[in-house]
């Protein structure tokens, strides 16, 4: 049965184990580094195509800073900007990605991550009654606030505080638009 | 004990969830859908399967003081390397299990076999035996999955056949409790009739 436990014996033991399996996880690491990566970046791709009208080439990562808080964006060329604006929801940080195109006009919205109640909050990625009011607004000409505050956003039904933290995360990314091309740092 | 009955065992009387009522955590907190479930329970299976295996075969070798420590990182490794190559092939899979896929390494079940089985079983007995409880724990998750399903969206495994909402509570983890005592009322009624 099991070896006896002397010092030498325990020592070596765990330290041939730890090399065996830094081997694997080292060998494991190497393997799927590329795959995950790949992964990542067609996931992101996947979610700009979305958002944005269609575009030759590929989106041009960057981010500026817009009242205090560092927004990452991609820039297709052609197309407008994929704006990945950051807000509190109700149950902690909503992440949504949002593509304005070359008009200003909020072409479509997507959630990158959320942590909402499910069943309400949460249907925020999938309640096409209110993604659907997104596409193609014209901040310009609808007030991006929720009817309860004066606006003109539909709120989901029971998730005020939801529909709210979404708008504003828009009314966000539209404020970042402005900025980037106010800042002449669009080819277009 | 045969080869058939280390397999089978897990389903009913070693039970991991039902009776043994191991590894509460992901129980609880995977089984939203079916289709949740069903992932977790393979996920954990896998892990089982191959940290079986293993310390079966270097048990003969680990000195009974540090053999603890040694099991928990066979256990992380494999674990980690699942969560590699869920992140790298299934990245749809790999969110919705998040924090989950990790939390395998503390998992008791698999710890409690390498423990209670794969040390001082040979090594073929030692994988039936990861596959049998897995496949145990993966029912109990399904099942427990559908049910919850079923009563909080109208819908088994993404088929929705209710329009609407169902009950909420049942998604959200105070239906987990519920219908995990029920299940456990049910299945130990099974039990004792037979």
């Amino acid at each position: 049965m099991a070896a006896k436990s002397t010092l030498l014996n325990m020592v070596l033991c765990l330290s041939v184990v730890c090399l065996i399996c830094s081997a694997l996880l080292a060998g494991t690491y190497a393997m799927t580094k590329e795959p995950i990566d790949a992964a990542q970046v067609e996931k992101t791709n996947k979610t700009i195509a979305m958002v944005l009208p269609a575009f030759e080439g590929d989106a041009v990562a960057s981010s500026i800073e817009v009242g205090g808080v560092n927004y990452n964006y991609y820039q297709a060329p052609g197309a407008g900007y994929a704006i990945i604006s950051q807000v509190s929801g109700f149950g902690g940080p909503l992440s949504v990605m949002v593509g304005v195109n070359s008009e200003g006009i909020v072409h479509n919205t997507k959630v990158l991550s959320h942590s909402e109640t499910p069943g309400l909050g949460a249907k925020c990625q999938t309640d096409t009654k209110f993604l659907g009011q997104f596409q193609n607004w014209d901040p310009a000409s609808r007030k991006l606030a929720v009817k309860k505050d004066g606006g003109d956003v539909d709120a989901i039904t029971a998730s005020t505080i939801t529909s709210r933290a979404y708008t504003l995360a828009i009314a966000n990314a539209v404020e970042v638009y402005n900025k980037i091309v106010e800042g002449g740092q669009t080819n277009e | 004990m045969s080869k058939l009955s280390l397999i089978t065992k897990g389903f009913i009387k070693d039970n991991p969830t039902f009776v043994l009522v191991l590894g509460m955590c992901p129980t609880l907190a995977t089984t939203t859908s079916a289709m949740n479930g069903l992932e977790m329970g393979l996920a954990t299976m896998f892990v089982l399967i191959l940290s079986n295996i293993f310390i079966s075969l270097i048990a003969p070798v680990v000195p009974d003081k540090v053999r603890i420590p040694v099991y928990i990182v066979v256990i992380a490794t494999f674990v980690t390397v699942l969560q590699l190559a869920m992140q790298a092939f299934v990245p749809d899979v790999y969110e919705t299990l998040g924090l989950f896929i990790p939390l395998i390494v503390v998992n008791c079940i698999v710890l409690g076999r390498a423990e209670a089985f794969a040390n001082k079983n040979s090594v073929v007995d030692s994988a039936l035996d990861g596959i049998g409880i897995g496949l145990g724990f993966t029912l109990s998750l399904t099942v427990i999955g559908i049910v919850r399903e079923i009563l909080g969206s109208g819908s088994v495994f993404g088929w929705k056949f209710i329009a609407g909402d169902g009950i909420l509570a049942f998604v959200m983890a105070p239906g987990a409790f519920l219908v995990l005592g029920y299940l456990m009322v049910l299945f130990n009624k099974f039990l004792a009739k037979k």
